[in-house]
């Protein structure tokens, strides 16, 4: 091997490194000024939910699409978040909601590291079954719990003053709280994927055997990467709750499992920005669905997306844009 | 070759080993001693078990009776990453390599578990980059450095082995186990291996699963023959393979012929 090759060779990509860095740069500076201007265009609560279920899929997608690991169980990890924040906020009126914020993540996070610690050893569909079922039983405890209204949920969580300084009452406010929740978020999934700790998962997602022989305890790997999941879902869920003001069911039930299920592929697996376009979508859908005639009809039609998804392009709205790009401007 | 002097003590050895899958027995009471700085070959017709030892002594299985004894001291309790932290590093029949990172990355991945960084989520991949020096020599002793930056995905089959040797040697083991590294290659790519095995296996000791016999003759100190699960022989190139018994467990079994053949042609 000659010198100049090995001089070289890095220094190129070194340069299509940083070229590609900067138009990522761009990419989330746009997007970023995008998420500041649009509650002045479109209806504050409505993008509030938007960005709640697009954390929610994005923490999914760190498990799904950089770990390898399909949980049928996430409805649980958004729940107890929502519950968790909602109670407390609606008990104690003093706290402030980014406590109360901070309080329901930090729920998830725990209920987390018992369902990895249950569940991390199996997998595949085994993996997915046991965590559908551990969800399931969450399930029933927040029907029977004393704390979460049972089949009526929790109602009026007051949604208080930021720092006991700033209040959420007006949508606006709320709207920056969450969008800020949301980067916060994005951001440490971003550091995440482009960490130490993610080059060794994505080396355990491209082949375990020779991680495993390389002296990696992949299952250690793996249980991290499922409490950041669902610590992430946490927040999601009890942003949720702050804005909503309350906690139901709904967010337990195993749809809502399928759901972020739904939003990630049809988005994009495996890519930063994937959940949040499926997310969009969904939300959007179901929103513009519920007020026409068609309102009956979404469940069926949202099927019918995933079904075109899977079997036409696979890797979801973003995966296929990414890879037009490269084809046509590399 | 190797000086057989003051070290001529086991590093890997196995007293009994058995491996059984419902009834049937895979490995059969295997007392294996491979000597320190010794390229050792472990060789016999197919389904003779060699894979199956290899994964027992790498825990990728667990033994049904017997017991590993590695620098005199048990390991059979252990854990796969246990054991390779002790720097007995396996590497894989079929090509083991991460396919969608490139070479440099590759290797990186085997150096970085020694910052003791890698579950630090919240720190940047680019503190992994003071790694790329010694990443890129290690890419370099394996004829890769060009590659550096090729996602391994897109590489020749040879260079891909060449590539798992790399890996391997990031992590500076005392014992490589090598699962048949020239199986399915072409004969230039088998001699650019047979070399680099010569050459990284200084001051190492290397076991070896080798179905090409020439390969074996050019690089084993010792060999033992397996057949049906059993050691059948153990000893040097032309004491084994001048063994009535070796002979007649060959037979028909024209893996070992026609390389065999291959080799002398």
């Amino acid at each position: 091997m000659s010198d100049s090759q090995v001089v070289g060779a890095p220094g190129i990509a070194a340069k299509r490194e940083r070229r590609a860095g900067q138009r990522r740069a761009i990419l989330y500076i746009a997007l970023i000024a995008v998420g500041l201007v649009a509650p002045f265009l479109a209806y504050p609560v409505f993008l509030m939910k938007i960005l709640c279920f697009a954390l929610f899929a994005c923490a999914f997608n760190l498990l799904l699409g950089y770990a390898g690991l399909l949980s049928f169980g996430h409805a649980a990890f958004l729940a107890s978040g929502g519950y968790v924040t909602g109670y407390l906020l609606a008990s104690y009126p003093g706290l402030t909601p980014e406590l109360g914020v901070l309080a329901g993540t930090l729920a998830a996070t725990l209920l987390g590291c018992l369902f990895g610690v249950l569940s991390i050893r199996r997998q595949g569909i085994y993996f997915a079954m046991v965590t559908l079922a551990l969800a399931q039983l969450m399930f029933f405890v927040f029907i029977q719990a004393p704390f979460t209204g049972g089949e009526d949920g929790l109602h009026g969580v007051p949604r208080g003053e930021l720092f006991g300084l700033i209040s959420l009452q007006s949508n606006l406010a709320m709207y920056y709280f969450v969008f800020a929740v949301f980067l916060l978020g994005f951001a440490l999934i971003q550091r995440t994927v482009h960490s130490p700790f993610g080059q060794v998962l994505k080396a355990i997602r491209e082949n375990e055997p020779r991680a495993v022989s390389l002296g990696y305890n992949v299952d250690a790997y793996k249980l991290l990467a499922f409490v950041l999941s669902a610590g992430l879902a946490g927040l999601a869920g009890a942003t949720k709750t702050v804005v909503f003001q309350l906690a139901s069911l709904t967010d337990a039930h195993w749809h809502m499992s399928g759901e972020v299920i739904l939003m990630t592929l049809l988005g994009g697996v495996g890519t930063l920005l994937g959940p949040l376009a499926g997310a969009s979508l969904v939300v959007s859908l179901q929103h513009l669905l519920a007020q026409s005639p068609l309102g009956n009809w979404v469940s069926v039609i949202l099927g019918a997306i995933f079904v075109l998804c899977v079997m036409s392009f696979r890797s979801g709205i973003v995966g296929e844009l990414a890879t037009l790009y490269r084809k046509n401007f590399k | 070759m190797q000086t057989e002097t003051i070290d001529s003590i086991a590093v890997l050895e196995t007293r009994g080993l058995t491996k059984s899958f419902r009834g049937f027995t895979a490995v059969d009471d295997v007392n294996l001693r491979v000597q320190e700085g010794h390229i050792h070959a472990l060789i016999g017709p197919n389904g003779a078990g060699k894979t199956t030892v290899f994964n027992l002594l790498t825990k990728f299985l667990a033994p049904t009776r017997g017991e590993i004894l590695y620098r005199g001291k048990p390991i059979t309790s252990l854990k796969s990453n246990q054991i390779a932290r002790q720097g007995l590093v396996r590497s894989f029949q079929i090509s083991a390599v991460f396919a969608h990172m490139t070479a440099l990355e590759n290797v990186r991945v085997a150096l970085q578990r020694r910052l003791g960084t890698s579950f630090h989520f919240w720190k940047s991949e680019k503190t992994l980059e003071p790694l790329n020096e010694r990443a890129l020599a290690l890419l370099d002793e394996v004829g890769l450095a060009a590659y550096a930056d090729t996602l391994t995905v897109e590489m020749p089959y040879g260079r891909k082995r060449a590539l798992e040797v790399a890996t391997t040697l990031a992590l500076d083991p005392v014992m490589m186990l090598l699962d048949e590294p020239t199986q399915g290659m072409g004969a230039e790519d088998v001699d650019r291996i047979v070399e680099l095995i010569k050459r990284v296996s200084k001051g190492r000791t290397v076991l070896m699963v080798e179905h090409n016999l020439s390969v074996v003759s050019r690089l084993c100190d010792r060999i033992t023959v397996l057949a049906r699960g059993a050691v059948l022989a153990e000893g040097d190139y032309p004491s084994v393979s001048s063994n009535p018994l070796v002979r007649e467990a060959y037979m028909g079994s024209d893996a070992a012929e026609t390389s065999d053949e291959r080799a002398s042609a």
